[in-house]
């Protein structure tokens, strides 16, 4: 995925004002890391006044993300002013445009109270209940794939694992657990995308989507509670009587939440390593250094490559004037190749110091809920395959997916040795 | 220098000697306790150096200020209790020689 000396020269020969780093061809070509170099180096608080998204912001450094994360009483996650993704819902067309509300889309205090219903599950002394489960599944996955033999490693494993996740998290119908993969894909998908044909396609499936759910809820809302993530949501204050499009809103947030990111770690941690044998043998000798390999994947492949937020008012950030009613993006993935902040960022090391402090995962009220649960996914993966094989070697180019939002992989051929 | 004794969740003890002008998460950090991570750098941005001050050191730390971000970040945390503090936010003087705290399971 190297970049060519002459896309290099091409990328500073672009007019600063017509500079813009939200097209999705230029993230499906895996090219897009020397843009956002150029504007943390001559703009790093950036407007791009024209793009298929409308006018925005680009926050590009480490430092001025998090400045923007931790002020949210002006930076706004509010959906029914955009919500938290750079394209706005009316970009669907009408009878499309509907909004999803969801905690990440929501303001303290709601945010907060929506929150606290969910977090049980992922705390540290519940994760180690979760642990065994998802190892002894991982371990299934992994004894059954063929060794010497081309297979697609997206498909086979990362989608297989994480979606096991998160039907354990729902405790979700086992037999149907692929559903919860295809919901998360079309939730984030659009028609350019190719995973739906149409917007009223989308629409469809995702209320597809909340009748199933729906089922499940009206069972569970008359048991007793239980630590699922449907029985939590149930039986909590904040969150029983939710409107219908709330509740389609916050199950959205939770399976994609989890899939997309975790999946696509999982592959970008296969990669990484692929083109990097000289850690991957630093690993083969020392896996006790799994856990920080965790972090430096998730830094590394940044699996969410922006968050978004409105102004509330006019605000300074970087030395520009951001005016109210602005859209916002703050791009992680730039700022996890902050040299200011992250030594060596382009490099890629199993036993990078410090190796936690990436901004993969945000900051601030919405700092993501999820986390400690996809370095375990992450640790798991790799504690299994160092048992089981001694490289895993890619043998194919990886396919991209078309988006600015989701950085990650449709496919990637590896063929496993033992 | 003043000192500080990190205690874990399963009763193991840390003492560490720190310079005045630090902060408690800078201590634990330093240290490797386990059970503090600081993702954000010591900038109250990601409570993971949620540590509970001992009974008797509240009132020489404090508490966290209602309406301020590590009260805000501080109720999302596992276990939050009213003695519950953001380790980053604890600048260490003289006075708080021998400040004990108490480090949680893990972060979140
Ligand atoms: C490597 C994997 C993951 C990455 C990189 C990631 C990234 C993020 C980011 C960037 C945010 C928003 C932070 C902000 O706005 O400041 C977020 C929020 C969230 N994530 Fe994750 N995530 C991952 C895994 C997970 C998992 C496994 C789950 C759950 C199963 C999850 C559930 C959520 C939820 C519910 C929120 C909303 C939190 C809130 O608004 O308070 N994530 N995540």
């Amino acid at each position: 995925m190297a970049t060519k000396l002459a896309d290099i020269e091409d990328i500073y020969a672009i007019p600063l004002d017509k500079f813009n780093v939200a097209q999705p061809e230029l993230w499906e070509a895996g090219v897009i890391e020397p843009y956002f170099d150029r504007l943390r180096k001559e703009a790093p608080v950036h407007y791009c006044a024209e793009s298929q998204y409308g006018p925005y912001w680009s926050i590009t450094k480490y430092n001025d993300i998090m400045e923007v994360e931790m002020n949210h009483k002006v930076f706004s996650s509010e959906s029914s002013l955009g919500g938290i993704t750079i394209d706005d819902p009316d970009s669907r067309g009408e009878g499309n445009d509907m909004e999803y509300p969801m905690f990440i889309a929501m303001d303290p205090p709601k945010h907060d109270a929506q929150r606290k219903t969910i977090s049980p599950m992922f705390a540290p002394s519940h994760l180690a209940l979760l642990a065994d489960n998802i190892r002894a599944r991982a371990g299934e996955i992994f004894d059954e794939l063929p060794i010497g033999e081309e297979f697609d490693f997206v498909d086979r494993v990362s989608i297989e694992l994480t979606t096991q996740m998160l039907a354990i998290l729902f405790d979700f119908p086992w037999e149907d657990r692929r559903k919860l993969t295809r919901w998360s894909d079309v939730a984030t998908g659009t028609p350019e995308s190719g995973i739906v044909e149409s917007w009223d396609q989308r629409t469809e499936e995702l209320f597809e989507c909340a009748e199933y759910f729906k089922k499940l809820w009206d069972e569970r809302i008359n048991e007793e509670p239980r630590k699922d993530l449907i029985s939590m949501m149930a039986h909590a204050d904040a969150t029983k009587d939710m409107p219908y499009m709330e509740f389609l809103g916050n199950l959205i947030l939770l399976i994609v939440g989890g899939n997309d990111t975790t999946r696509n770690s999982i592959t970008g941690g296969v990669l990484a390593l692929h083109e990097h044998p000289e850690e991957f043998a630093k690993l083969v000798a020392d896996p006790s250094l799994i856990p920080n390999l965790a972090s430096e994947i998730i830094r590394w492949q940044t699996p969410l490559a922006h968050m978004r937020r409105t102004a509330l008012e006019d605000v300074e950030v970087g030395g520009k004037l951001i005016k109210a009613g602005d859209k916002v993006v703050m791009w992680y993935l730039s700022g996890n190749r902050d040299e200011e902040v992250i030594e060596d960022p382009y490099e890629f090391k199993v036993d990078r110091k410090g190796a936690r402090r990436h901004l993969a995962f945000g900051f601030g009220v919405h700092r993501c809920v999820g986390n400690r649960l996809a370095e375990m996914q992450l640790q798991i993966v790799w504690e299994e395959i160092l048992k089981r094989f001694s490289r895993v070697e890619v043998v194919g180019k990886p396919e991209l997916i078309y988006s600015t939002f989701v950085r990650g992989f449709k496919t990637l051929p590896v063929i496993l040795h033992k | 220098m003043p000192s500080i004794t990190f205690i874990e969740h399963d009763g193991t003890k840390h003492v560490v000697e720190i310079d005045a002008g630090t902060t408690a998460r800078d201590a634990a950090i330093d240290n490797d306790i386990p059970g503090i991570d600081g993702d954000c750098g010591g900038n109250c941005a990601c409570a993971t150096c949620h540590v509970f001050v001992a009974d008797e050191w509240i009132d020489a730390t404090g508490k966290a200020e209602p309406e301020s971000n590590e009260a805000e970040l501080l109720q999302f945390a596992d276990d939050y209790k009213d003695n519950s503090r953001l380790a980053c936010q604890i600048p260490v003087t003289d006075d708080l020689d021998g400040l004990v705290l108490h480090t949680p399971m893990g972060q979140h």
